[in-house]
């Protein structure tokens, strides 16, 4: 395939009802510059009433951008939105709700210590005689939830309930006010697969009833099961809008990244050796993870993939000390190092690269340098008696700020100043600052541009040909597909699978991602 | 042509004038308020009195701002991790009232050895007023307990353990060789307080700066969560900031003691909100994780500057305390404004 460049537009289909009157949305020409920073460069985009229309893109393409210009979250820098053929200026999100936008961010909006149903009329309550009607406002919510077929009570308070009910509520939320478009940003992201299917039938009876859906996934199996138009989106452009159904998957991954997919995952030569990191029926005490052993060798990559939830994480974290073990053992180099804090494991040789780096992972108000000594500074070169070597941890951080080519290369200035691509270089950076033979990667490129996702997967590639000890665990499928010798499969806590070599296949993977109905459909999709 | 050069020269005038404006945003940005306060301050109070811009009035604000710098510095401690020590003052005030007692009693065991009498009262004081960082670090570091309330309890606590002991009187009885070297001494022309503060501020600055534990203060103040999966013992840092923290605070009411020649248990009320407001005025922000021992230092002898300055304009102590709220009040009022403009400029 052909390096694809600039804006094309392939054959665009009508809408399955071949509704030819005014599309719901158009936005012509939207610009939207933050200082220093052009997000979107010019965007089309239409919005056709009762159409799934997907947006598709690497982190940073805009594609979030754009939709909150819909929600009203933001105002455009140039171009025009038009509802309904006629010009709006969306300048709050009150506004956008008005003209019938309703949209559903990721990061949630509800408040934790309230109620199901005091979050879903907040701003709206029902009121009598200038009183709260507690009456009626059960009464809706209940309605709400009842019209969407999700099982929550409504007198259930918000923080107890999980990640995927209140990604319910919040969808829930959205469609108090029967909107006719209605933005989706990665809905299922902490969905089952039970709750997907839920969402994906409450999406078709709203795209019947006419509504016109903004739906933003990185799963392309989701762009077959809904997606009736897709929208490419690259660097604030807008690269393609293709059809849902008829684009072949390599086709759209390339139109994503504006290059064929065999450019970005080194080959990594498989030479096991010893084997370094031993897990053995190991169960949280959480109960996220039942039974699960496996093992990682020098000199190989060892992939764990499987959904949000299922436990992929959580083995990570636990043979890393942060997550407490309620029976099995994990052994490294052959000494069983089970619940051992992160302190001891590292000066054993265990480094683990946390998911959320502003979370876990970087100390954001303090220089690059702080940040990539931090593991090593009881060491030496870094320690001389009860003080630090100021002048070697200099040298060190100037030789690790090249190697990792952190950009641009000022290690003074404070992390959380640097891009997300670049503040991830910094986490990996410290992986370097002492001696590691087991890495373990959490979601390593999550985030990430693809620039910086390529200079990963070749710094993870390094750190096995040197023979270190990789284990990968990643919810980005085609990452832990291309670079694992072996991989494992993880569904509800427990390894389901295991491939090496020319086994570890989307299609095999896949099979053990959903339950067994559940997988029949997944493949009839990716056939 | 013509036009184009003179586009370029109004480009130019402006780009002065912007740029002493976006000069002047940077100094705020990177020093934070205090060189705008000091510079106000020392107009204001030099307008106010003649007697303000003197050598000896400015060596007697350093010598007034010793005590609060002292604790200062250890409050700085507990903010750069995130947290506070409410406690302070009940310390220096329990640190007076066990060391005075001590002293006093070894002195009156034995009157000859009045050095012995000085050294054991002072290592007792100090070890009393330790103690109950060590306190603070424990329930901080090992139950968990929020340092607000840990400290807030404790301060009560040790409050009500120095009036019990004294009744609410002064401790006399001590050698009046310890006021006169420790409080009142000079060496070299200078006062020994300040000696002394020179030596600890020295002391911190190497462990803030020059060691690792230092440097684990801002990473757990930071982002805890990181400096856990980097391989810090969380739970150790913070139990050794609230115990250091303590102790300086304790060498703090030693030389307090010293300068009333009295164990008090009264003294050490303002010194929580002061101490705060020195680190905060010095740029320590108040969710940790940054701050600058020299700016501290700095933000102690403002708040001294300030009171001297008010009380040679003959301002009522009453008045004197509206002042330092609303100092207190500003200084974070601006804090905010920077990190705005910190993000803004990220841009």
């Amino acid at each position: 395939m052909s390096q694809s460049t600039g804006s094309e537009v392939e054959a665009v289909p009508p809408g399955d009802t071949a509704r030819q009157t005014t599309p719901l949305v158009v936005c012509r020409g939207i610009v939207k510059q933050y200082p220093g920073v052009t997000a979107l460069d010019g965007v089309d985009f239409e919005l056709r009433a009762g159409e799934v229309h997907v947006l598709f893109g690497e982190n940073g393409a805009g594609k979030s951008t754009l939709i909150s210009l819909l929600a009203g979250a933001q105002a455009p820098t140039a171009g025009e939105i038009l509802v309904r053929g006629q010009p709006v200026q969306l300048h709050s999100v009150h506004r956008a709700r008005g003209l019938g936008i309703s949209a559903v961010f990721q990061d949630f909006s509800l408040v934790p210590q309230l109620t199901v149903e005091q979050n879903l009329l907040l701003g709206a309550e029902p009121r009598r005689h200038g009183f709260l009607d507690r009456q009626a406002m059960r009464r809706e919510a209940q309605a709400i939830l009842d019209r969407l077929g999700f099982a929550i009570r409504p007198t259930e308070i918000v923080q107890h309930l999980s990640r995927a009910e209140r990604q319910m509520v919040e969808i829930a939320k959205a469609f108090r006010t029967e909107p006719s478009v209605l933005v989706l940003d990665e809905p299922t992201a902490s969905l089952t697969e039970r709750e997907t299917e839920q969402l994906f039938a409450l999406i078709h009876r709203a795209t019947a009833r006419g509504v016109g859906v903004v739906y933003i996934t990185h799963r392309i199996s989701e762009i077959r099961r809904i997606g009736d138009r897709v929208t490419v989106l690259r660097d604030g452009h807008v690269v393609a809008t293709v059809d849902g159904k008829s684009t072949s998957e390599d086709r759209l991954v390339e139109l994503m990244t504006g290059r064929v997919i065999q450019d970005i995952y080194p080959a990594v030569a498989h030479q096991p050796k010893d084997v370094v990191l031993k897990v053995e029926r190991l169960t949280s005490s959480s109960g996220s993870v039942e039974d699960a052993s496996l093992e990682v060798r020098a000199g190989e990559i060892v992939g764990i993939a499987g959904l949000v939830g299922s436990g992929k994480s959580e083995v990570g974290r636990m043979c890393f000390g942060l997550e407490p073990v309620a029976s099995g053992h994990v052994w490294l180099h052959g000494q069983e190092v089970t619940g051992l804090a992160p302190s001891a494991l590292l000066s054993r040789g265990f480094f683990y690269l946390p998911p959320d780096r502003r979370e876990e992972g970087l100390i954001l108000m303090r220089s690059c340098r702080e940040n990539m000594a931090l593991t090593s500074l009881r060491e030496a070169p870094l320690r001389r008696g009860v003080f630090l070597n100021v002048a070697s941890e200099r040298s060190l951080v100037q030789n690790l700020t090249a190697r990792i080519n952190l950009q641009p290369a000022r290690p003074e200035r404070d992390v959380g100043s640097f891009s997300g691509g670049n503040q991830q270089k910094v986490m990996l950076a410290k992986s370097l600052a002492r001696p590691v033979k087991l890495f373990v990667f959490d979601e390593p490129t999550v985030g990430v541009d693809v620039g910086t996702r390529v200079a990963i997967y070749r710094f993870i590639g390094e750190l096995c040909d040197n023979g270190a000890a990789v284990l990968l665990i990643s919810s980005d499928l085609p990452e832990v597909l291309h670079l694992s010798h072996r991989l494992y499969v993880m569904y509800r806590g427990r390894i389901r699978a295991q491939f090496s070599g020319a086994d570890i296949t989307e299609q095999n993977v896949l099979r053990h991602f959903f339950e067994r109905e559940g997988a029949s459909s997944m493949e009839e999709a990716s056939a | 042509m013509n036009q184009e050069a003179r586009a370029e020269k109004a480009v130019g005038a402006q780009s002065t004038a912007a740029r002493a404006v976006r000069f002047v945003q940077h100094l705020f940005v990177r020093l934070g308020v205090l060189p705008f306060l000091l510079i106000l301050a020392l107009v204001v109070f030099t307008a106010l009195s003649g007697n303000f811009l003197t050598t000896d009035n400015l060596v007697n604000v350093v010598r007034q701002s010793v005590y609060l710098t002292i604790v200062a510095l250890g409050q700085m401690l507990a903010l750069l991790t995130g947290g506070f020590d409410l406690s302070v003052g009940t310390i220096v005030a329990l640190t007076s009232v066990v060391g005075a007692t001590a002293m006093a009693a070894v002195s009156t065991a034995s009157p000859d050895s009045v050095w012995l009498a000085i050294t054991l009262g002072c290592l007792a004081g100090i070890a009393g007023g330790t103690l109950v960082g060590v306190t603070n670090g424990i329930g901080v570091a090992v139950f968990n307990v929020s340092p607000f309330m840990m400290t807030l309890g404790i301060a009560s606590v040790g409050f009500g353990i120095a009036l019990y002991m004294t009744s609410g009187m002064p401790v006399y009885g001590m050698p009046s060789q310890f006021g006169q070297v420790f409080g009142f001494g000079r060496f070299v022309g200078i006062p020994v307080p300040v000696f002394g503060a020179v030596i600890i501020v020295a002391l911190t600055w190497v462990l803030v700066n020059r060691t690792a534990l230092g440097r684990y203060f801002y990473a757990v103040g930071g982002n805890i969560k990181a400096a856990h999966l980097s391989g810090i013992s969380t739970g150790r840092t913070l139990f050794l900031t609230y115990t250091l923290c303590g102790f300086l605070s304790s060498v703090c009411g030693m030389l307090l003691t010293a300068r009333l020649e009295t164990g008090e248990a009264n003294i050490g009320h303002s010194l929580p909100l002061e101490s705060i407001a020195a680190c905060v005025i010095g740029g320590v922000s108040l969710r940790g994780g940054v701050g600058r021992v020299g700016n501290v230092v700095l933000g102690a002898l403002f708040i001294g500057l300030v009171q001297n300055g008010m009380n040679l304009a003959r301002i009522e102590s009453y008045l004197q305390t509206v002042v330092l709220g609303v100092l207190l009040i500003l200084a974070v009022i601006a804090d905010q404004l920077r990190l705005r403009m910190i993000a803004s400029m990220r841009d």
